[in-house]
């Protein structure tokens, strides 16, 4: 054995896109050394080129909603391996590992909440758990919440984070696109305002279903959004792809997101959209930038 | 039955071989030859005996296989069988004209529907040309154009589905394949006349509920549906697409699979061999199986059909809610 082997075989891809810990951090795309305190104050984007740092799913929660408005809605529901599905490990097992990494029963939180006094419903997914893939209990709440918005009159609010459908559920997360997409629809019937925010990276199942389905779709800056992921059509097709291809930007110019919004416009943006859709908002002078 | 084969599976050899010499033994026995008449009459018995016997325990995997089978039944073989006067119309109105999806309006036994589905193709220049029934954003636009106008002069809808997946292209993407079938799903969700979904080869994931969501959802005994193809799951979770085996198995995609998951509705028995092995018998046994179905859609208020819809698909899914 050479005295120089490695000792750990390859690298820790678990945390490569969350921010390590420590004093200082370095940019993703562009390099920079920032200073964590500073990065976090200014919603984890770099001071130097505007990447937007992955965050986690309470990070949208307290971006997005006004202070201790958020009361979680369904976290009791959690997933069934009913299929005994076992790849490199069991699908039970995986869940359970997901759970403790991020102290979350699944990949999305939803809840009520109020942005600048409005109420609204929100669903928040966080891609660390498994992928922010959706199977039965993503699909389940997400669809719940909608059915809350309905109940309760409210606007609802999705912020997607996910690689899509999630395998080991096979046709059962299948389905979670058509229910989703069927309580989108009866929002819709019901004249109620859906905003999809999408963030790095929204795609597969979650793209075709309730994320592509907002009666306004915002997009963060050089979030991956597709249908099929890049390495799939490389595949398929034996072509190199193009610059920038299924990012926020190549969407916007295909007509497929209504605006690209920087993180720190996203909540003073949100509250502008409700008020165009709110009747008893509109009147209401803008609160202060924060 | 046919016997010329061209294209055979490995569990149908033994059968075709059999065939294969029937065949042979009646090309000689012209003249009245009792012994001969006798062995072929033995022969026929043993085909159809081991036919019942290999296809009665199919695995998943041999299912997905049949499902793909080139001499399977296509969409349109299935329109030209079941439906009269059939209209085919073309295009999504914004874009072009997707061939990987048909939609048209025609007669079942003389009520006014309107049809969609993949279609596949069986030579190679066709082939491309419906690019292997992998349809564009187009092809989804298209059939929602035409089942939107089904729902405006409330004519009930019939959905074949048979796909290996929506495309993965430049093109697709550039398109918004992803929304195009979101909003397929939003809008067939409620659309307020019957829709009767049946998988008549291969439904793979997004690509085939684009065209998938209505009243009934059938399957026909040898397909496959499922949130991704076998060759997919086994890439991204095996590390080898050559596992697409296991992850059939793993994925449980055949049709009584779908069916304890409360997914589908009905499966449609095939003639005994596969559909590609009598496309009359299984046509005959496929619009047995619709009209049936549409029969009973035909009696259900609107307001009552679309809640149903809403609430059917609303309850799939597993999970469990601790206190």
């Amino acid at each position: 054995m050479a005295w120089f082997k490695r000792e750990k075989a390859g690298f820790d891809l678990q945390d490569k896109k969350s921010l390590p810990d420590g004093i200082w951090v370095k940019c993703e795309s562009c390099g920079e050394v920032l200073y964590r305190k500073e990065l976090d104050r200014l919603f984890s984007v770099c001071t130097k080129c505007g990447f937007h740092f992955r965050i986690t799913c309470e990070g949208y929660i307290s971006l997005i909603c006004d202070e201790n408005s958020f009361q979680e809605t369904n976290a009791h529901i959690q997933s069934v391996d009913m299929l005994k599905f076992r790849d490199s490990e069991r699908y039970s097992d995986r869940i359970k590992k997901a759970m403790t990494k991020t102290g979350m029963s699944e990949a999305v939180r939803t809840g009520t909440a109020s942005i600048y006094g409005l109420p609204v419903v929100l669903a928040v997914m966080d891609f660390r758990f498994v992928g922010g893939s959706m199977g039965s209990v993503v699909g389940e709440k997400i669809a719940r919440a909608a059915e809350l918005a309905f109940e309760q009159h409210r606007p609802f609010i999705a912020v997607s984070a996910s690689g899509g459908a999630r395998m080991q559920e096979s046709a059962y997360s299948l389905m979670q696109m058509a229910k989703t997409s069927a309580r989108i629809a009866m929002l819709s019937d019901a004249k109620l305002p859906y905003i999809s925010i999408l963030t790095h990276p929204t795609t597969g199942g979650v793209t075709a279903s309730f994320s592509m389905l907002g009666d306004v779709i915002i997009a963060e800056p050089g979030a991956l959004i597709g249908f099929a992921g890049p390495r799939v059509i490389k595949q398929t097709i034996g072509q190199d792809l193009p610059e920038g291809f299924q990012r926020s930007e190549f969407l916007l110019n295909h007509g497929f997101v209504d605006a690209i919004v920087h993180r720190k416009d996203l909540k003073q943006t949100l509250y502008q959209l409700l008020s165009f859709f709110l009747e008893d908002a509109a009147d209401k002078p803008l609160p202060e930038q924060v | 039955m046919p016997s010329q084969h061209k294209f055979v599976l490995e569990f149908e050899k033994p059968i075709v071989e059999i065939e294969r010499r029937i065949a042979e033994l009646r090309e000689l026995s012209q003249n009245e030859d009792l012994a001969m008449h006798k062995e072929i009459e033995r022969l026929e018995l043993k085909s159809q005996k081991l036919r019942r016997e290999v296809f009665s325990r199919l695995t998943r995997w041999q299912r997905v296989q049949l499902a793909r089978h080139p001499e399977r039944p296509y969409m349109l073989d299935y329109v030209s069988r079941i439906f009269t006067d059939f209209i085919e119309l073309h295009g999504d109105r914004a874009y072009g004209d997707d061939p990987a999806i048909v939609a048209g309006v025609c007669k079942f036994d003389g009520i006014p529907i309107a049809i969609v589905g993949h279609q596949k193709a069986r030579d190679v220049k066709e082939k491309l040309r419906r690019n292997f029934g992998m349809p564009h954003p187009e092809g989804y636009r298209k059939a929602l154009r035409v089942m939107k106008l089904a729902a405006k002069f409330n004519r009930p809808i019939i959905s074949l589905v048979d796909t290996m997946g929506a495309y993965p292209g430049i093109g697709a993407e550039e398109r918004g394949q992803a929304e195009a079938i979101a909003r397929n799903l939003f809008e067939m969700s409620h659309l307020p006349v019957p829709i009767i979904i049946a998988i008549i080869g291969e439904g793979a994931s997004g690509g085939a509920l684009g065209i998938g969501v209505g009243d009934r959802v059938l399957m026909m005994e040898n397909t496959w549906y499922s949130v991704i193809s076998p060759e997919g799951c086994a890439a991204i979770l095996f590390h080898d697409a050559g596992q697409a085996e296991r992850a059939a198995e793993a994925m449980k995609v055949a049709p009584p699979d779908l069916m304890e998951m409360g997914i589908i509705d009905r499966i449609i028995e095939e003639p005994s061999g596969g559909a590609h092995s009598d496309f009359d018998q299984a046509a005959v046994i496929l619009r047995q199986a619709l009209r049936e179905e549409l029969d009973s859609l035909m009696q259900i208020t609107k307001d009552e059909l679309v809640k149903r819809r809403i609430e059917k698909f609303c309850r799939m899914g597993v999970w469990k809610e601790s206190v």
